[in-house]
């Protein structure tokens, strides 16, 4: 007995949740189906849309053949990309036409905004204009961004106001000293200065940083003082160590700490450190685990469950049945090693990129393992990379390509079947690392396909 | 001022490192001189085979009988360099009995502990064998590693009052009336530790003697005295693998042959290898067919390598050295042994000594046989003692359990911590607290980059081979910022972001030929985390032209930039709440944050992975 809706939604990050989202808002039945939990968790919360168009063509030759042991990288092979972009929509014609924002159009990207600024509510900053933010995260140096979390909001490489990064020496990520130095090395326009303080010491030793987090949700209390007080205590001595360009000693107006300030009750502690300092506080997005990933999930799938959508994690897709025409009718759902056929009218593939595991690989090639889709790739494996590792690597951009209605196609451009969209990662065609281009393909993919995919199955 | 000095000892090989130390010892006044790190060219790029000598049993028995011999020494002297897993050598059905016996034969007649082996009990020994092997010879084959081996072997010298200078290239050796007398060096960022963005400098070191152990550049140096030494390089791939299948050294029993040897390392597999002579040490193809070759030969005798995850590929340069005139035309054939070359005798060219071929194995050996020909030319009366003097790090056994307490480690780091250091261990580790863990997959703690990094400077791939730091599955991807940010207790900023940067294209390098499956994820997810999250590829702080910060958004509260354009932002403003910010999902637990592996497994969606989806 097949379990059926109109549009089945395959996959659950940022694209699946739009795609259903806005298929559900077109009228339609919505399912929403994904394997493993999101990893959205593993994000750094932030909403990027377009920060660079980068180069795509070396500034001197690449090597011929294979790999040669001993060369050595010439740092300036690939041009600096251009930007950082104030304005995200108008490096869009400037991206190559194989770029899922030239298929699916600017407009795309705006209404995936959009949606977003709905669902996120007052958790996330940005929407009041069109032009990018620049955020320092947790490697030091700041980059673009179109939406950013209320928590970031302080942090703003564009405010003018002295700031103070905050390190504690039992964390790894950064050394605050450094991250103020590397600030100041890309000319903010803001006197900065980083201490390491101590803190996290009072936990065992590689705490993770959810622990540090619960800690200052529930006020623990760390040798009898409250964690918030303790916190604010040792950041107190440093709130003067800023000193201006012409040696003046400046009181820090704002203060920023690695993303752990409360999962439950972050604007509680971000409130209350921000009196107990007498500054401004603000969270800078970290790598995994992210709280503001975190957080942003959570806070999507309140949204999918607010919507009517209906939706089941922890069960791959393994397999598809077509109609004599072409159409796909059903996808089996591995239930606990049973397989069940979910059929709907439509279908949205969102199952995520290389990392996601959206597409599969051995040393023969690239797939995408659940409607086997055309992946355009070179048949060498060692022309899937270049020698510098922030070049342009052709892996990063592998996925299926869509057409304008967001239809992955086959070698030969038509629409591989009538009935199956694709949105996210597992679209090609980007490369959303160099580009910071990641979350708004998801959205602007994701509304096409929803809307696409709802149209096709309601017709 | 330039330095005079009795011996000048270039290339921190395994060699020049054996080499230095021995006369140290012996009371000389030596200088190493290296082009990179220490380990920079062949010995960095082995598959750390501490060879019983069963691989030479048949074909070379001299070569045989010196490695058991010294492979009894390392244990004794480097014990917190090996692992004495013992090794086997498999037959399977295909292979050769007649060898097989020949085999043997051949390691009992050079003194090498053997034990025949059926087929259940080789399987037993190391289940992932192949289910139709026939038999094996097990033996006391061991993985050694050859940074810590070098690492201790130049600080033995430095305690007896040799000079190490790494990023040290040899630019010119100098003969004066006939006879070397030195050699001009380059240094990279300056003497001593290398920083970067410290100018570099030339520096004289005249010496009474120099001793060439460059191995397969043994032939640049030669040139620069004006004398010939060919050496025959010759590539071989080792491809690393994420875990280790096989806990013993698993050879293959046939005559020579690619890929016959799996090699178990720390956290990891090695297979090899290759043997193709290259015409330059530094220039040659590394091609996928020899990874290909890797996986599919030896999967013949585990088979599990056939989908494994492979996590980096390498290749080496064997310093391959046979008399002239001797026209051997496969490099496989070529001898193992080693050749001691004295210019003076061969090329009318006193003071100047190279060494080329042999083996790490029997590294000690090599270098006390250059050592007694250096003396003898000196005129220096010492004796050797490098036999029996343990290496640092190696005097008492490591105290793993009592670790655990003292530094309050989670147990695997402190084993690990302990197996690294040696009796290092109680100095390095209680110089600091806190002690985080800095590289999640080799479990290495800030202690142990600290140490390294007062050793090495801010140069991070030499903390790397110390400490093994990044060299685990992610292969950088969550901790080469994390070692850098160790640096700024001691360096500024832009030094943090150079020693960053090397790092981590560095560890690219490998990567690219381990580039499918969940390696190919990984590397994704890398590039995310660094690109995306990060912004290492478009930091302004990088970027030539500078930025206009003005143009961009700072702020709903802020006014808006020059134009006027964003209307409305206080009234958004004061409209909104402070972050309510969700609800508490339930805690992805985040032991993965080593694995990408978990990245990709984890992980359903649309590549939320990537930082920002």
């Amino acid at each position: 007995m097949a379990i059926d809706s109109d549009v089945l939604v395959v996959g659950g990050g940022l694209a699946a949740i739009t795609a259903a989202i806005s298929a559900s808002r077109e009228g339609a039945d919505v399912r929403l189906v994904s394997h493993k939990a999101s990893t959205l968790r593993q994000a750094s919360g932030l909403i990027d849309a377009l920060g660079y168009v980068p180069a795509t063509e070396p500034a001197t030759p690449l090597r011929d053949g294979p790999p040669t042991a001993g060369r050595e990288l010439d740092r300036d092979e690939w041009p600096d990309p251009e930007g950082p972009l104030a304005d995200p929509f108008e490096g869009i014609e400037r991206l190559p036409e194989t770029h899922p924002y030239r298929i699916v159009g600017g407009d795309a990207l705006r209404e995936g905004l959009d949606l977003f600024d709905e669902l996120a509510g007052d958790a996330y900053r940005g929407s009041h204009t069109d032009r990018n933010a620049l955020v320092p995260t947790f490697g030091g140096s700041v980059k673009p961004t179109a939406r950013y979390p209320a928590a970031a909001e302080a942090g703003l490489a564009s405010d003018d106001r002295p700031a103070l990064i905050v390190g504690f020496r039992s964390l790894t990520e950064y050394d605050a000293r450094a991250f103020a130095g590397r600030l100041e090395a890309a000319g903010v326009p803001f006197d900065v200065a980083g201490a390491e303080v101590e803190f996290a010491e009072a936990f065992r030793a590689d705490a993770k940083v959810t622990r540090l987090a619960k800690a200052l949700d529930h006020d623990e209390a760390i040798d009898a003082t409250p964690a918030r007080e303790a916190l604010a205590k040792a950041v107190a001595p440093h709130l003067h160590d800023v000193v201006d360009e012409t040696g003046g000693v400046d009181r820090v107006e704002r203060v920023g700490f690695p993303a752990f300030l409360g999962d439950d009750r972050g604007d509680e502690v971000r409130a209350e450190l921000a009196d107990r300092l007498g500054a401004d506080v603000f969270e800078i997005p970290m790598g995994p685990p992210s709280l503001p990933g975190l957080r942003l999930e959570d806070r999507l799938f309140d949204a999918l469950d607010a919507e009517g959508v209906r939706f089941e994690t922890g069960n791959p897709v393994v397999g598809i049945e077509t109609e004599s025409d072409g159409r796909v009718e059903t996808v089996a759902v591995d239930r606990n090693g049973r397989e069940t056929p979910y059929g709907a009218d439509a279908f949205v593939l969102a199952t995520g990129g290389l990392v996601g595991k959206g597409l599969d690989s051995d040393r023969e090639g690239v797939r995408e393992p659940v409607f086997d889709l055309h992946v355009e790739q070179p048949a060498d494996r060692y022309e899937w990379f270049v020698d510098d590792a922030f070049g342009d690597q052709p892996y990063a951009r592998f996925g299926v390509r869509p057409d304008e209605r967001a239809r992955p196609v086959g070698g030969d451009g038509e629409a591989q079947y009538p009935n199956v969209f694709a949105a996210g990662g597992v679209v090609g065609g980007a490369d959303a690392a160099r580009e910071k281009s990641a979350s708004g393909v998801s959205l602007a993919t994701g509304i096409v396909a929803g809307r696409q995919a709802a149209t096709e199955a309601t017709q | 001022m330039d330095q005079q000095v009795d011996v000048v000892v270039v290339g921190g090989g395994s060699t020049g490192c054996g080499v230095v130390r021995d006369l140290a010892r012996r009371g000389l006044d030596a200088v190493l001189v290296e082009k990179g790190n220490l380990t920079h060219g062949t010995t960095g790029r082995m598959h750390g085979l501490l060879h019983s000598g069963g691989r030479y049993a048949v074909s070379d028995q001299k070569s045989a009988k010196e490695c058991i011999e010294e492979n009894r020494v390392l244990r004794d002297i480097a014990a917190h360099c090996v692992e004495e897993t013992g090794g086997m050598f498999v037959k399977r059905p295909e292979d050769s009995e007649e060898y097989f016996q020949e085999k043997l034969e051949g390691c009992r007649a050079c003194d090498i502990p053997v034990e025949v082996l059926d087929a259940e009990e080789a399987r037993r020994r190391e289940p992932y064998l192949a289910r139709d092997i026939e038999k094996a010879i097990a033996l006391p084959d061991g993985a050694v590693d050859p940074f810590r081996l070098c690492v201790s072997n130049a600080a033995d010298a430095r305690e007896h009052g040799a000079r190490v200078e790494t990023h040290a290239p040899v630019t010119d050796v100098l003969v004066e009336d006939g006879e070397v007398v030195g050699v001009e060096i380059e240094h990279e960022t300056g003497p001593g530790k290398r920083v970067h963005r410290e100018p570099g400098t030339t520096e004289e070191v005249r010496a009474r003697h120099v001793v060439n152990a460059t191995g397969a550049w043994a032939g640049n140096v030669g040139e620069m005295a004006g004398v010939d030494v060919e050496v025959r390089p010759s590539k071989g791939v080792m491809t690393v693998m994420n875990t280790r299948q096989v806990d013993t050294v698993v050879n293959r029993c046939r005559p020579k042959g690619d890929a016959d040897i799996v090699v178990p390392h720390e956290t990891a597999c090695i297979l090899g290898t290759t043997d193709e002579e290259v015409d330059d040490p530094e220039d040659y193809p590394e091609e996928d067919w020899e990874v290909d070759l890797m996986i599919e030969t030896l999967s013949e005798l585990v088979p599990a390598l056939k989908d494994a995850r492979t996590l980096r590929s390498f290749w080496g340069v064997r310093p391959l050295y046979e008399p002239p005139g001797t026209g051997t035309e496969d490099p496989t054939d070529i001898t193992r042994d080693y050749f001691l070359l004295d210019h003076g005798g061969r090329d009318d060219l006193p003071g100047m000594t190279t060494i080329v071929g042999g083996k790490l194995t029997t590294y000690r050996m090599m270098a006390e046989s250059i050592s007694d020909h250096v003396c003898d030319l000196l005129g220096h009366e010492a004796t050797c003692d490098t036999a029996d003097a343990p290496l640092p790090g190696s005097e008492s056994e490591a105290r793993m359990e009592e670790l655990m307490d003292d530094f309050g480690l989670r147990s695997p780091v402190a084993r690990r911590s302990g197996q690294r250091l040696g009796s290092r261990a109680d100095d390095v580790l209680s110089e600091q607290d806190p002690n985080p863990v800095v590289c999640n997959c080799e479990g290495v703690t800030r202690a142990e980059v600290q140490d390294a990094i007062g050793d090495a400077g801010s140069d991070l791939n030499a903390v790397r081979l110390r400490t093994r730091a990044s060299m685990g599955n992610c292969q950088g991807g969550f901790c080469t910022h994390r070692i850098a940010a160790e640096l700024a207790q001691e360096y500024p900023e832009p030094v943090v972001r150079d020693a960053e940067d090397e790092l981590y294209q560095e560890r690219w390098k490998g990567q690219r030929h381990a580039l499918w499956g969940r390696q190919l994820s990984q590397a994704m997810l890398n590039h995310m985390l660094h690109a995306t999250t990060m912004n290492r590829d478009g930091d302004p702080a990088t970027l030539d032209d500078g930025v206009d910060f003005g143009a961009f958004d700072a702020g709903a509260s802020a006014p808006g930039p020059g134009d006027g354009g964003d209307a409305g932002t206080a009234a958004a403003d004061g409209g909104r709440a402070d972050d309510d910010a969700a609800t508490d999902g339930g805690r992805a637990d985040d032991d993965a944050a080593t694995d990408g592996g978990r990245a990709g497994d984890d992980a359903t969606a649309d590549g939320g992975i990537d930082g920002d989806r």
